[in-house]
């Protein structure tokens, strides 16, 4: 056991910046980008079907099917579909699967805000931009952030998958590790990305604590 | 100030509000009330177009609201809801201030206005200003509801069971602030609610509806005293209604069961009766339960020394009044006598009950002073008990 950890300290102070531009990668490319572009796609989609019925069910069944499809087989399916490798298939594949968890939470956020308080919104003159806006966007927000937490953590685990397709990150390790029967090294990409998704699970927290009005806190 | 002409709503085959006229005046408090489904919430929400009607014509300001746009249409009006409806992410300055902000008024404008409101119910701005709804009690909740409909200085205000979720102490409580602002203030005020006690209490005037139909729209005392029908009155309660003592008969405010002792029983048995049921008159009855006088206290004491039977001591043709009289005749009849107290008796003499100063309470303050009685309505009701 010790000397296991001792050979994964030797990998990694040998070659220390191989291993922070894994990390790096793996934030950047495989959590960052894919989650931002699905919070740009899915919260205003979201809304919108929260706003009309035809849209809610065809928007809700797509990413349902979508997040149902094994990791993997996505992953392959982007290079089927001429995406090539490299970090593009990654990306709108880990970009597909954020998808689902971010409209879904944003569309039930923005549904379950009481209807007195719409009514009394529209009643008061909102229009229904400054509903949104000042009203159910502030009171859906924990629970659309929850989404995105949910989403981050997928793309962490998932993300070291991406090294199949060639898309670098903490993944490589691991299939090197597999490749060449090296149990360290599926230590040295294993241990950093559990860390990472803890990690990023509780920073994501803070930052919700922090932006959500003290009227709202502690009411999950 | 607010017009209905011919207005009617259906959902599908349903027809909630059927030919609805009513013209509500400037300054006019007006509650709206009925049993559930009656249409009153509709009613009130077509106002602010909440809701549309199917046909005819509702005037707001003697414009026709379907030529308006509704979102400048609701920022003329205030408006209040059931459930307290304050935002909970938004600070109670900021709630109270949403109006002003969607009018585009200035920081400095604003927090005037939010000082000045607070202020007028005596809530400290500087210790509420920056807190949350959920930091604030129901009744006080409800107050910041009521300040944010008032917070642009609209002319009509619509209210939609405001209080009903309060506890029925701060609820009075709020009612009477409401009345204290709306005497300052003159605004327009419909006033949804299902409850009598507090429509009779603010209203100018009642709209009493029923199946999306008018029943009957007075001010409360004209509702109290002359009830369009039986529904009314039903809705209103008996208790409620003002009669005249020239219309309640004696049986009805009587006490059933007076304190009586048989003829033949001793004087002694008398005074323990009176001690163990605290009056100072027992009815004489002979077997049949015929009246045949009252002995009192003094009589008892008086005769103890001789002996006797209660019977012997009783002053006979006691003044009484017969069933199917009215309570201004048993007035009267007190009032010649000077007695504090009339039995009651049928045609074969019969005794079935008593009159007392008590009993009469509630009914003359009921003609005496019809405010009191409508609004304090606890009090009335009390008395009536106490007898």
């Amino acid at each position: 056991m010790l000397e296991t950890f001792n050979k994964v300290y030797t990998f990694i102070a040998n070659d220390p910046e191989q291993f922070l531009s894994a990390i790096q990668d793996h934030i950047l490319l495989l959590v960052l980008v894919p989650v931002s572009l699905a919070i740009l796609v899915a919260v205003p989609l979201g809304i919108l079907a929260s706003r009309f019925r035809w849209l809610e069910k065809i928007v809700l069944s797509i990413t349902s099917i979508l997040q149902t499809i094994p990791s993997l087989a996505l992953l392959a399916l982007m290079i089927v579909l001429g995406m090539g490798i490299g970090p593009r298939p990654a990306i709108t594949a880990l970009f597909l699967y954020s998808l689902l968890p971010i409209l879904r939470n944003t569309f039930i956020g923005i549904k379950n805000v009481d209807p007195f308080l719409k009514e009394a919104a529209t009643g008061m003159g909102m229009t229904n931009m400054q509903r949104l806006r000042m009203v159910e966007l502030p009171i859906a927000f924990s629970v659309i952030m929850a989404g995105i937490r949910t989403a981050t953590v997928i793309c962490i685990g998932t993300g070291t998958l991406a090294a199949y397709v060639g898309a670098g990150g903490l993944g490589v390790f691991i299939v090197r590790g597999l490749q060449l029967f090296r149990n360290y090294l599926l230590l040295v990409g294993a241990v950093p990305a559990a860390i990472l998704a803890l990690l990023a699970d509780y920073l994501l927290g803070k930052l919700e604590y922090f932006l959500i009005p003290r009227g709202l806190r502690g009411e999950q | 100030m607010v017009r209905f002409e011919n207005v009617s709503k259906k959902y599908n085959q349903l027809e909630v509000v059927k030919n609805l006229n009513l013209e509500i005046n400037e300054g006019e408090l007006v509650t709206l009330i009925g049993p559930s489904g009656c249409g009153k919430t509709t009613t009130l929400k077509m106002i602010n177009r909440l809701i549309e009607p199917t046909s005819g014509t509702i005037y707001v300001n003697g414009e026709d609201i379907r030529k308006q746009d509704p979102v400048q249409l609701r920022r003329g009006i205030g408006y209040v809801i059931q459930q307290i409806g304050l935002f909970p992410n938004m600070t109670i300055a900021q709630n109270i201030a949403v109006v002003g902000k969607l009018l585009g008024w200035s920081k400095e404008k604003a927090a005037a206005r939010v000082e000045e409101l607070l202020e007028m119910v005596n809530m400290d701005p500087a210790s509420y200003m920056d807190r949350y709804p959920k930091e604030l009690s129901g009744g006080q909740q409800q107050r910041i509801g009521v300040l944010r409909a008032l917070a642009a200085n609209p002319k009509i205000i619509l209210m939609d069971e405001p209080f009903g979720a309060l506890d029925p102490i701060t609820r009075e409580q709020l009612q009477g602030e409401l009345k204290k602002l709306q005497a300052q203030l003159h605004k327009t005020i419909v006033f949804v609610t299902h409850d009598m006690d507090e429509a009779l209490k603010i209203a100018d005037r009642i709209v009493l509806m029923r199946d999306g139909e008018i029943v009957q729209a007075a001010t409360p005392d004209q509702i109290l005293r002359n009830p369009a029908n039986d529904f009314v009155a039903s809705f209103i309660g008996k208790d409620r209604l003002l009669r005249s003592p020239d219309e309640v008969k004696v049986e009805e405010v009587m006490i059933t069961d007076p304190v009586t002792i048989e003829y033949n029983r001793g004087l002694a048995e008398a005074l323990e009766r009176m001690r163990k049921s605290r009056v100072d008159s027992l009815m004489v009855v002979d077997d049949l339960g015929s009246l045949l006088g009252v002995v009192t206290i003094k009589d008892v004491q008086s005769a103890l020394n001789r002996g006797g039977t209660v019977g012997d001591s009783a002053a006979p043709h006691p003044i009484a009044v017969y069933t199917g009289q009215t309570v201004r005749e048993a007035v009267f009849i007190m009032a010649k006598h000077n007695v504090g107290y009339l039995p009651v008796i049928n045609d074969q003499n019969q005794l079935k009950g008593l009159i007392t100063r008590a009993s009469l309470v509630g009914i003359l303050t009921d003609v005496l002073w019809p405010d009191l009685s409508s609004s304090h309505n606890v009090f009335t009701s009390t008395t009536k008990e106490a007898s």
